[in-house]
């Protein structure tokens, strides 16, 4: 029989709190570390271990290896001596977010150039004592070496526990790509047997000394006003405390269980507020918002003076709903905010930038704070991470004493930032040969708001300390032009001036909605010229990256041209339908073909198989790029199926996973991806490029499989069935 | 407030309860100091809290904790641990079945609770037994690679 005191429980679950002893005094003021310099990215230690520090984070995306790996090849040591310290914005350089798909783009690019830098130092250092030239140095296994062999010397005797006082070097020469031995495999994952035995520590698991757990009480409304609170409410639970500040409400307990049951129970009550159009309204409110901002993306040609002198012009008007992130646990963070600093233990994708919002928002000196990244639930852009770690913050000042506050499902799926809506009307005209003539794309999206808080915070908002006028949502606009050899173009953004509910970038944001309209509209197309719309992809698609992977998905299906739909009839209709994006018309190629199968008596679409080939340049650790194509293709199947948020006057009611479904294990096809590996092309992300195509192939496939063109994600039931009856009629 | 007991892999621990409502998941969690049991939904909807009782799947965040005293529970960390891992973790860790790994305990728990009644499930067996359980990232094709695998293994 144990009997577990839980005070010592806490202190020592605190003792988990990772401390680091370095080589840098850094770590008492917080202030930041330039990103200029190669002990930024590394230092090596007396034994000859190496640590990178990385302002960029992993998100369970696998970065944690590929950077270990890519620094590992650079320097010529085991990944296996390398240590990662990960977003800890006192001991790490800002990097920017992690989001963007950047981890690797920029974070894993810049790393290795600081070990190319110190590899080439290590060499210098070693020619000395070996009297040897650099040119015969080489790297290998901590050591420098004579190449051909000889004599060898160690980094620990070189600089180990000393700095390296170096700026990087953007000339320092690196590996030759056809050298790589550590580059290009698939490293295991090193947080993984933790994770999956219940050791590792999560932010939702951390703990401090004497904290307290918090829940907020949200308004029964988006915008009301708290009027009243009635503290008698609470008698039950003595242990329990109320903290107001404006509209800001919370409750915090020494257990968490009681400060779940008081933000249950607290009576509270609100003014009013009516402000949103209900979601059946959403897209007539979208068209008739104003337009902030006309952006021409694209303009070649003459597209208008076509338009306005053609006899036949095809039209379509796409849309893409409101969507929740919808992590798994809901956000969390852990603050100790005392005496004007302290620190913030959070799961944010953007801690060094988090640290300044907050200061400011608080008027607490920067360099007093110090923000740690832990592994939270997965996120795929800014969900509630970023609100709560200000929450924590805001309550830990307020009490002098830590506070954990983690959101409940209501919370995360009724008040994260959302991925906005997208209204795209499109227009093209066909020659007599079949060819397109002119195309135009007009996309409507939210405008963003300049602010120094980026995306408003829910509780900085109702503590009064924010205006809540900024606003953003990513580059939402991009790719809503075709890739293809089209003589004229015209791609305008019209950015609007609001949006329903608070925005913020979601995965590939605004990319998955533009490229549904865009290869879907391309299909519509195809159809109309009577053509394959593999072929017709081909004949309009000049770049060799480009038409390598719709080849090989067209190989990957046994592609057999042919219009679509061919003529279909039976209980079930099956249907195959192929897209392309050229990521950001800058990055990834990636070429995706579904196959579905249509119940025409249910409305219900199953997907069958998705095959994707997907080029991302240098791949780093090609199971990690291959984890986030699966994951790109079913999260974005689940957003292209199922996933829309619900609103009435006042506040979301999509709260909980019977109202806001997502994709499961019955749902889930196959999956064939072929991954083509560019060593001597600079490395890109693949956390977002392969979600882009996968609604505009899922919408071309139940065109195949039924003949009705969906033009409204998600693809429900009730949607195909409706399709399928106006076709009837 | 009342004490309880708890089995929790293998140890008896006592719990002061200040309500009889306390879900199992936040005894575990709050007073023992695991980790493996992960608040997702608090609904019985998601599966982030799964634990084993007396062998079978259950959902600790719709559990009581006075209705677990007397049985027998299992949490991830009864499992195994990352020198000695269950079957199934390591299939998992083999399979390199998660992303995030929030919801993962989830669906270890019930390949382990499934693998357990039945070991050698098919592709469509497997699919049944994750069907309530939820993930974001998209691990659900090596999850079930990760099952497979381990039902070889056994």
């Amino acid at each position: 029989m144990t009997a577990l005191n839980r005070r010592s429980l806490l202190a020592g679950a605190a003792g988990l709190i990772v401390t680091f002893t370095l080589p840098r005094s850094a770590m008492a003021s917080y202030s930041t570390v330039a990103a200029d310099s190669v002990d930024a990215f590394l230092s090596i230690a007396p034994n000859g271990d190496v640590t990178i520090f990385a302002g960029k984070v992993d998100l369970g995306t696998g970065a944690r290896a590929a950077l270990r790996q890519i620094a590992a090849e650079e320097l010529g040591l085991s990944p296996k001596r390398i240590s990662l310290i990960e977003g800890d914005t006192a001991l790490t350089p800002d990097q920017g977010s992690t989001g963007g798909s950047t981890g690797i783009m920029v974070g894993a690019v810049q790393i290795r150039q600081a070990a190319a830098t110190a590899r080439a130092r290590l060499l210098a250092l070693a020619s000395a004592t070996l009297r040897r030239p650099d040119s015969d140095l080489d790297t290998n296994g901590g050591f420098v070496v004579v190449r051909g062999g000889g004599e060898s010397i160690s980094f620990a005797t070189l600089i180990g526990g000393a700095a390296f006082e170096l700026s990087v070097d953007k000339m320092a020469p690196l590996r030759d790509p056809d050298t790589y031995t550590i580059v290009g495999t698939s490293y295991p994952r090193p947080d993984l047997p933790a994770k999956l035995t219940g050791r590792h520590v999560y932010v939702q698991d951390h703990r401090v000394e004497g904290m307290l757990h918090a829940r907020i009480v949200r308004p029964p409304a988006i915008g009301a006003h708290l009027l009243d609170i009635d503290p008698s409410s609470l008698a039950a639970i003595p242990q329990a405390r109320i903290v107001r500040i404006r509209d800001f409400l919370a409750v915090v307990a020494p257990r968490e269980w009681d400060a779940v049951r008081a933000m249950r129970m607290l009576r509270a009550s609100w003014s009013d507020a009516a402000t949103l159009p209900g979601s059946d309204n959403l897209f007539e409110t979208v068209r008739a918002t104003p337009v902030a901002k006309v952006e021409t993306l694209k303009n070649v040609g003459n597209a208008t003076a076509i338009f306005d002198a053609a006899t036949r012009v095809i039209r379509a008007t796409y849309r893409w709903p409101i969507q929740s992130h919808a992590s798994m646990g809901p956000s969390c963070a852990v603050a100790d905010i005392r005496d004007g600093g302290g620190v913030v233990w959070t799961a944010s994708q953007s801690t060094h930038k988090m640290r300044r919002t907050i200061a400011k928002l608080l008027g607490l000196d920067e360099t007093k704070l110090r923000f740690v990244y832990m592994d939270g639930s997965g996120s795929y852009g800014t969900n509630g991470n970023d609100d709560v770690a200000f929450e924590a913050a805001l309550l830990s000042r307020e009490l002098g004493r830590p506070v954990r506050v983690q959101w409940m499902r209501e919370d995360e799926l009724g008040w994260d930032p959302k991925g906005p809506p997208q209204l795209l009307d499109l227009r093209a005209t066909l020659a007599a040969d079949g060819a397109i003539a002119s195309w135009e794309t007009i996309a409507m999206v939210p405008a963003n708001i300049p602010s120094f808080v980026g995306i408003p915070l829910l509780a900085a908002v109702a503590a009064g300390l924010d205006d809540g006028a900024g606003s953003s949502s990513g580059f939402t606009g991009m790719n809503s032009d075709p890739p293809y050899a089209i003589e004229n173009i015209r791609a305008e953004v019209r950015w609007l001036k609001t949006t329903p509910l608070r925005p913020s970038n979601m995965r590939a944001p605004g990319k998955i909605g533009n490229v549904l309209a865009v290869e879907s509209f391309f299909d519509e197309l195809a159809h109309e010229a009577e053509a394959d719309p593999l072929a017709y992809r081909l004949r309009l698609l000049s770049d060799p990256r480009g038409r390598e992977v719709l080849e090989r998905v067209g190989a990957m299906m046994n592609w057999t041209a042919r219009r679509s739909p061919p003529d279909r009839s039976g209980k079930v209709l099956n249907g195959r339908g192929i897209a392309y994006v050229h990521y950001k018309q800058a990055e990834n190629y990636v070429a995706m073909s579904a196959e579905v199968a249509v119940d025409p008596a249910s409305g219900a679409v199953r997907v069958l198989r998705v095959a994707c080939a997907h080029d991302c340049g240098l791949m780093i650790n090609p199971d990690a790029v291959k984890a986030q194509v699966e994951g790109c293709i079913l999260q974005t199947l689940s957003r292209t199926l199922f996933e829309e948020v619900t609103f009435d006057h006042s506040r979301v009611t999509s709260t909980d996973w019977s109202t806001y479904s997502i994709l499961t294990f019955s749902d889930a096809p196959q999956l064939d991806i072929a991954l083509i590996d560019r060593p001597h092309e600079r490395p890109l992300g693949a956390g977002e490029a392969a979600a882009a195509p996968v609604a505009a192939a899922v919408g071309n496939a139940i065109f195949d499989a039924t003949g009705v063109r969906l033009r409204s994600a998600p693809f429900t039931p009730a949607r195909v069935k409706a399709a399928l009856a106006a076709r009837a009629s | 407030m009342t004490e309880i007991t708890l089995s929790v892999n293998g140890q008896d621990h006592k719990v002061t309860l200040d309500d009889l409502d306390t879900p199992l998941l936040y005894a575990l969690r709050d007073d023992l100091a695991l980790r493996g049991p992960k608040f997702g939904c608090g609904l019985g909807q998601c599966g982030a809290c799964a634990v084993l009782i007396d062998g079978d799947v259950a959902r600790s965040c719709v559990t009581r904790a006075i209705d677990a005293e007397g049985r027998r529970i299992t949490t991830l960390e009864g499992l195994g641990d990352p020198e000695h891992p269950s079957h199934v973790q390591a299939a998992f860790i083999a399979e390199q079945a998660a992303q995030c790994g929030y919801c993962t305990n989830g669906m270890i728990m019930a390949a382990t609770a499934l693998l357990a009644r039945m070991p050698h499930p098919t592709e469509k067996d497997v699919r049944a037994a994750l069907a309530q359980n939820l993930c974001r990232c998209g691990s659900h094709a090596r999850v079930l690679a990760a099952v497979l695998r381990a039902a070889q293994g056994a």
